[in-house]
Formats: structure tokens, C-alpha cells, sequence
């Protein structure tokens, strides 16, 4: 379990050694702010909804462009087998890897609590679901990283590992918007493995089990794909 | 230490190592030889866990691959072909990384960087990113990564391969240090570093062993053919010829060629007596002037020739 650590201090440092960590935080409060603070004083509202409904998106295009590298690279560079031989074991490579980039996830989520602490300074905000919202994003993030991970376990090219991931990310978000054209039986299956559905359910301020389970058993999935991906690969 | 049981490996319907056998000895230095795409890499590869055998086994101080890989990983130090590093990395934050996985704390983290970085000599580039380090010093660096762990096995692959001169007598040093306390299985394609550095050698060939010994062993038991190269003023072929055959065990006499009173003739012989205290007895008697007399014994170059021909 201490390999886990060493390796997601390398791979979290790795994001601040290099301009990736900087670009996309910068990136996706750019994004993020611009969107929210546009509309915010049309609905003359104190709450981080406009924030929530966007976040699932943007996430969908940022953490796939930060996940692309980790195996991928490894895999180009052929790091891999200097990784690999070392008393490590693919468990610990997907963990530590995967831990990186929801620390990174976190790390681009800091600097937006500014935006309750500016609501709040401007009208009654209802901290609940402000809370729940941010544990949600955590959970989507958390999720959208073991699949951008898998991507990057399937091939070795940087580019084609974040088509795959934006692609899975995105459908994942929108899935629950495009069902007029499925019949009634398939509707709640569909409505279920949508990702904005469950994180909009958290940010209202409600934590159901249902909804955590789904983002843990996205983890599981995405990370065991990864798992499966390298052990194909040796 | 080691034994390599009918190890055999397929890349979807492309055997690369083909039902190789043999074992490696403690404080050994061994050379695995042949042609590009032979099976080197792949024989270190699934010794050091990177890629599973197809069938066979490798027991490493009676631990199997496949069973026992991390206690195994534990006691090897591996350098890949060309040393494939993370590039945006400084030396020292790499090797302190690799310390950190390989279990190393505290002073001991510290000194043993130290110590790597005085033996490898890569001091003066502690403080770079792999990136921009040129082939010689990156090969240095993997190599101190190889040794982090004080290993009781070391494995390297090609490891002077894209050196310069100096720094294939540098790394070789370096290896022949080592060498006298760890055991070292190397790769490599290079024959005369095989030679230099090696005390067994094994030639491997589209993924069978097809030589196994040391060099001075190999050269006798294939062939083992001599060649004698004589230069004679004021001879003739014809006596010449027929007084050497007198020899017990000379084979053939021909003649390279004769220009205006020097006769040049190639002798040889296939015997494990030296022959040229007898050829020079038999000159001697006549009145010929020698004025060249040297012998050829059968490089290694040859052997690895003969032995990895595309059948």
C-alpha cells in the first residue's frame, strides 16, 4: 500500500512539475466563472445552481485531457517497464495514478469556493446543498478519472486515449437528456447510468446510497478496465 | 541462483524464445548473445516480471516468476534497452523516487543516492531533467537506478548500446565492479564486449540457445580450426608442400599467391596441439628466408556466424 503513495506523490507532482496543472485549473475556472457569473444576476438567485448544471460538462472535457497521460505515456515512453519491474504491482500503478488526478480534481475545486463565499456575501445561500455539491463534483470527478484512466490504458497514443475518454465522459453526461427517442421500458436503465443525473441528485443536497453507489461502482468499473487493460498488455 | 526451465514465449503466433534451459551461478557475469530480434530482450523480460512466459519457468534463488514476482523484483536491478526514463523528471527527484519504491528511508535514501551518483558519475547532472541528458548520462542514470536496491541480481539490456568509446569503457568498468560481488546477466550484440566483460556466454539464435559457455570454451568446441599464414623468400611451392605435410595433422597447404621470389601459403589445421613450433622445425632445415609467420585461431565473430545463420 506504500507503493500506492509513492507513486501518487510522483504522479500529483508530476501535474505541478510540468504547465498541465496549471493550464487546465486555469482553464476550467476560466470556464467555469465566465458561465456561472454571466447568468447569475438574471435569475437574481443565491445559490451555485447555474455552477452545477455545468460542471458535469466541463469535467467531461478537463479531466480526460488530464487523465490522457498517466498510462499512456508510460506505455509510449516504454517507462513502463522500468515502472513495472520495480517491486510494484498493477494495483498499486492504477491506485496511486488514480488518486493523482482526483487530487488534481480537488486541487481545480479549491479556488471555486470563492464563488459561495461571493454568493454569500450577496443573499441568503443555503449551505446544504452548496456542501453537497462540492462532495458530488468530487464523486463525478473521481468517476470521470477512472475513466479517462481506462482510455489511457488502451492505447499508447496521448490523443486518442482522450477522444475515448471525452467520448465516455460525455455520453455519460448527456445520456439522461436524449431519451425521447428510447421506448418507456429502457427509460429508468438509461435515466440510471446517467452521471449528471446522480451529481445533480447530490447537489440538490441529498445524499442517497443509490447515488454514491453509482459513482463508486463507475470507479470500480473504469479502474478494473485499466486493470485489465495492462495485465493484457504483459 | 537462477534456472530458466523450457522458457517459452509466443507474441500471438510469433515464438520469440523457444524452450530455452539454463542456469546462472552466483557472482557470475553472463552474456546473452546473438542477432537483432534473437529473444535477448524477451528472456530478460520475463525474468525481471515485465511480460509473462507462454510456458516454462524461471526460479530465481528457488522463488518462481509466477508465483513469487514482487519478492523476486525485489532482488533484481533491471536497465530496459536505451534506459527508458520519465523525461520531464530531475535525476535526483528520479532516483529519489525510485529509492522511495524500492523501500530505501531516511539517511540511508540520501547516502545511497550519493554513493549511486559517485559510482555511475553522473554528480554533475543531478540537478537536469532526464529529457535533456544525453544518451551516454541517461544510460548512467538507469543504470543507478538499476543498483538502488543493492541487488543480489543485476539485469541489464544492451547497456552500452549508442555509447561512445569512452563511454562503453567507462560502463564496462563499471559493470566488471559490480561484477565481482553480484551476479549480471547482459545483453548485447557487441562480440568483443561479450569477450571483454563476460565469464559465460550464451548465444541465442530465433529463440534457442544454440551456444553456452565461456569464450575460450566456445572458440575450442566449435571447429577450433587454425590457420597459419607463412611468407618465404626463395622457395617453391611444390617441396614446400610436400615437406609440411610431413606434419602430423596439417590439412591443407595452398597458395595465396607468388610474386617475384616471395611465396605466401596458408596452412590449416584442425588440432588443439599448437603446430607452428613443427612448421618452423621444418623450415628451419632449408635455406628459405621466413619473413612473416603468424596464426589465426577462430574469432568469435565466426563462431556467432556460423551459429546464428539463417537456416
Amino acid at each position: 500500500m506504500r507503493q500506492v503513495v509513492h507513486i501518487f506523490r510522483k504522479e500529483f507532482s508530476a501535474y505541478f512539475i510540468s504547465p498541465i496543472a496549471y493550464i487546465v485549473i486555469a482553464i476550467f475556472l476560466l470556464i467555469t466563472g465566465w458561465f456561472f457569473f454571466a447568468t447569475f444576476f438574471l435569475f437574481n438567485q443565491a445559490n451555485l445552481r447555474a455552477f452545477y448544471t455545468l460542471l458535469p460538462v466541463v469535467f467531461a472535457f478537463v479531466i480526460p485531457a488530464t487523465t490522457m497521460r498517466l498510462i499512456s505515456e508510460e506505455i509510449n515512453v516504454g517507462s513502463d517497464e522500468i515502472l513495472l519491474t520495480m517491486p510494484v504491482t498493477f494495483r498499486d500503478v492504477i491506485l496511486g495514478k488514480f488518486l493523482a488526478s482526483v487530487a488534481l480534481v480537488v486541487a481545480m475545486l479549491i479556488p471555486t469556493i470563492a464563488y459561495p463565499l461571493t454568493v454569500s456575501l450577496m443573499g441568503q445561500l443555503d449551505w446544504g446543498p452548496v456542501v453537497g455539491g462540492y462532495l458530488g463534483a468530487i464523486f463525478l470527478g473521481a468517476a470521470f478519472s477512472a475513466v479517462g484512466l481506462f482510455a489511457s490504458a488502451l492505447t499508447r497514443n496521448q490523443i486518442i486515449a482522450f477522444i475515448i475518454g471525452l467520448a465516455v465522459c460525455f455520453t455519460l453526461t448527456l445520456i439522461d437528456k436524449m431519451l425521447y427517442f428510447l421506448p418507456q421500458s429502457l427509460l429508468g436503465v438509461f435515466a440510471y447510468l446517467g452521471a449528471d443525473f446522480h451529481f445533480q441528485n447530490i447537489a440538490k443536497g441529498i445524499i442517497d446510497s443509490r447515488d454514491i453507489l453509482y459513482f463508486v461502482s463507475i470507479c470500480f468499473v473504469g479502474l478494473y478496465g485499466a486493470y485489465l487493460a495492462l495485465l493484457q498488455r504483459h | 541462483m537462477i534456472q530458466v526451465e523450457n522458457l517459452t514465449k509466443y507474441y500471438h503466433t510469433l515464438c520469440a524464445v523457444d524452450q530455452i534451459n539454463f542456469d546462472i551461478q552466483k557472482g557470475e557475469i553472463l552474456g546473452l548473445l546473438g542477432p537483432n530480434g534473437a529473444g535477448k530482450t524477451t528472456t530478460l523480460r520475463m525474468l525481471t516480471g515485465y511480460v509473462q512466459p507462454s510456458s516454462g519457468n524461471i526460479h530465481v534463488k528457488g522463488l518462481s516468476v509466477d508465483t513469487h514476482i514482487l519478492e523476486i523484483k525485489k532482488m533484481l536491478g533491471y536497465l530496459p534497452e536505451s534506459a527508458p526514463l520519465y523525461h520531464d523528471m530531475l535525476v535526483y527527484d528520479y532516483l529519489n523516487y525510485v529509492a522511495a519504491i524500492r523501500e530505501i528511508r531516511g539517511d540511508q535514501k540520501l547516502a545511497r543516492i550519493r554513493r549511486l551518483a559517485d559510482l555511475c558519475g553522473i554528480n554533475e547532472v543531478m540537478h537536469q531533467p532526464i529529457g535533456e541528458l544525453s544518451k551516454g548520462y541517461k544510460q548512467r542514470v538507469g543504470l543507478a537506478h538499476a543498483m538502488m536496491n543493492d541487488p543480489e541480481v543485476l539485469v541489464l539490456d544492451e547497456p552500452t548500446s549508442g555509447l561512445d568509446p569512452n563511454q562503453i569503457v567507462e560502463i564496462r568498468k563499471i559493470i566488471k565492479e559490480i561484477g565481482k560481488e553480484k551476479t549480471i546477466i547482459l545483453s548485447t550484440h557487441i562480440l568483443s564486449e561479450a569477450e571483454a566483460t563476460c565469464d559465460r556466454i550464451v548465444i541465442i539464435s530465433q529463440g534457442k540457445i544454440v551456444a553456452d559457455g565461456s569464450s575460450e570454451s566456445l572458440k575450442r568446441s566449435t571447429g577450433g580450426k587454425n590457420i597459419m599464414y607463412l611468407s618465404l623468400q626463395n622457395a617453391d611451392f611444390a617441396p614446400l608442400q610436400e615437406s609440411l605435410a610431413e606434419i602430423n595433422g596439417i590439412e591443407n597447404v595452398s597458395r595465396i599467391s607468388e610474386t617475384d621470389s616471395v611465396l605466401n601459403v596458408r596452412l590449416a589445421y584442425q588440432s588443439t596441439d599448437d603446430l607452428r613450433p613443427d612448421v618452423y622445425r621444418k623450415i628451419k632445415q632449408t635455406d628459405w628466408i621466413l619473413l612473416d609467420f603468424h596464426q589465426e585461431t577462430q574469432s568469435l565473430e565466426n563462431i556467432f556466424r556460423e551459429l546464428t545463420k539463417e537456416s
